[in-house]
């Protein structure tokens, strides 16, 4: 009886906090709608800031990551390719690997560890001391006010970071081939011949789509927090969670689209 | 400006959906009134406030504010009748204090950037705090918060203003600065205030009348003056309450 009670429980709560977010972005997209009518109710100076810790802030961390992703996949993909002796498709692996997947894949769990964790937290303290309900009572729709400049500065964040990692991550592959024999000039002509403008575009264009699930998710946690002693610390970790979740879903359905589209 | 009383209360039921607080509460309060809500702690004092201040829907009766009940229709205009302070003064961390002040004034004043920023000195040096205007809210005192946060609620010169357990956390000298604070604005702009509070020597220096509500009886046990409360109220725990606040007062 526990068991089914503490099960019923956790849907309940789970169909609450679905409701509660999609409430948000319901709200985020009226939002969205209103501010092309009157762009300057947009606050540019937070999304600014936002951007700035998202983006700059954040570049140290994500193009240290990418230039090791790089070497550890050009060493995996090397030893594996020697058996068959074309270890020089490694370019080509690392240029296609990076630019379509993995650069938008990882770019997007860092900056969710990172900034969807900062969103949920800086919106779930300013919730706990009541700053939401001083804004509500304002007139001042918190979501416009805290959502919408998050959620854009998260979505212009991620491809430049995404470029970043994935030069990192080339530049990675360059040393490791390198190491191998393979000349570096070679190397780069190889990388350069593989990459096409629409793969990168591509890939841009579905980091910005992470990047908009990370800010709206790592928002909405904030906006659910609740006024506990652990209520900011759960939601930070649930931006986060939700938010790789909500990544691997929408790579998932991209890449299946993706496939039924021969792109 | 109607002549009706500024808050009017028929027959609420006062709470959450599922968890119902304060039943069938009636009362209204004039314009220009320092009115007192007041009780022991978890009696419902904060949730009426909550539906005073349009952030949680009554349950079931009517409330109107300035004659007007609160609906996604006339929320926008209610807004900018009312002004709120919060418990904890809720500033934004990341604003200085003038700028807390500016952001009403940005968003629904139809005056110029410079204008504004006057009208916000003017509203810090109201509550004369006009040195920390460039000051973080992280920089200066608790009491010195709810005063920025007062400011702020009076920045669109409404017609009401509710503070939230204004004395809270605060020394007795800094809370009684608070009440004169208040008592002075009232004087001056006329303005009506509904506090919540349950600080006895505060309601007796502010408060024109008082309600009172008790956690048990699900309801308001008492609408009047202090002293006529103190004094002359029928209800055992409306005495102690208020006599108990005598003893230690």
């Amino acid at each position: 009886m526990t068991l089914v009670a503490s099960i019923g429980r956790g849907w309940l709560d789970g169909v609450a906090a679905a409701r509660e977010s999609l409430a948000v972005l319901g709200e985020t997209v009226s939002e969205a709608a209103g501010m092309v009518l009157h762009p300057r109710r947009f606050r540019l100076g937070d999304c600014a800031l936002a951007f700035q810790r998202a983006a700059f802030d954040g570049l140290p961390v994500s193009t240290g990551v990418g230039f090791l992703l790089g070497l550890v996949l050009a060493f995996q993909s090397a030893a594996a390719l020697k058996t068959f002796g074309v270890e020089s498709y490694v370019a080509d692996l690392l240029a296609i690997g990076l630019f379509r997947e993995l650069g938008p894949l990882v770019t997007a769990i860092i900056l969710a560890g990172r900034s969807g964790s900062a969103f949920a937290a800086e919106i779930g303290t300013m919730k706990v001391d009541e700053e939401l309900d001083a804004l509500t009572t304002m007139g001042l729709p918190p979501v416009r006010f805290l959502v919408m400049p998050r959620t854009v500065a998260a979505i212009a964040a991620m491809p430049v970071l995404t470029i970043f990692v994935e030069l990192a991550g080339l530049v990675g592959g360059s040393i490791v081939m390198r190491m191998m024999g393979v000349p570096t000039s070679v190397y780069w002509s190889k990388v350069a011949a593989t990459s096409t403008v629409f793969m990168i575009s591509f890939g841009l264009a579905k980091s910005a789509l992470f990047g908009l699930l990370v800010g709206l998710v790592g928002c909405c946690a904030g906006m659910r927090t609740k006024s506990t002693a652990d209520g900011v610390g759960v939601a930070a970790t649930s931006a986060v969670v939700g938010g790789i979740v909500a990544i691997a879903v929408v790579d998932g359905l991209v890449a299946v689209i993706c496939y039924f589209w021969g792109v | 400006m109607s002549e009706g009383p500024i808050i009017r209360l028929e027959g609420v039921d006062a709470g959450y959906p599922g968890a119902l607080i304060l039943e069938n509460v009636s009362f209204s309060v004039a314009r220009g009134e320092i009115f007192i809500l007041l009780g022991g702690s978890g009696c419902g004092k904060s949730t009426i406030m909550k539906h005073m201040i349009g952030l949680n829907p009554v349950l079931s009766g009517k409330l109107e504010v300035a004659g007007l009940e609160w609906s996604e229709r006339t929320r926008a205009e209610l807004c900018r009748r009312i002004g709120v302070m919060y418990q904890s003064g809720a500033l934004f961390g990341s604003m200085t204090c003038l700028e807390n002040v500016l952001l009403p004034l940005e968003e629904f004043s139809p005056m110029k950037r410079a204008e504004r920023v006057e009208r916000a000195r003017a509203l810090l040096a109201d509550v004369e705090l006009e040195d920390a205007a460039d000051k973080m809210p992280a920089e200066i005192s608790g009491g010195m918060r709810k005063r920025v946060a007062i400011a702020r609620a009076m920045a669109l010169d409404p017609e009401v203003v509710f503070l939230d357990e204004p004395s809270a956390g605060l020394d007795p000298i800094t809370s009684s600065a608070l009440d004169d604070l208040v008592l002075r604005l009232r004087r001056e702009k006329g303005t009506t205030f509904v506090v919540v509070t349950h600080e006895l020597p505060s309601i007796f220096k502010i408060a024109d009348r008082c309600a009172m509500f008790d956690k048990a009886r699900r309801g308001m046990i008492a609408l009047g003056t202090p002293a006529a409360l103190r004094d002359g109220s029928d209800d055992e725990f409306v005495r102690r309450f208020f006599n108990r606040g005598e003893i230690h007062g």
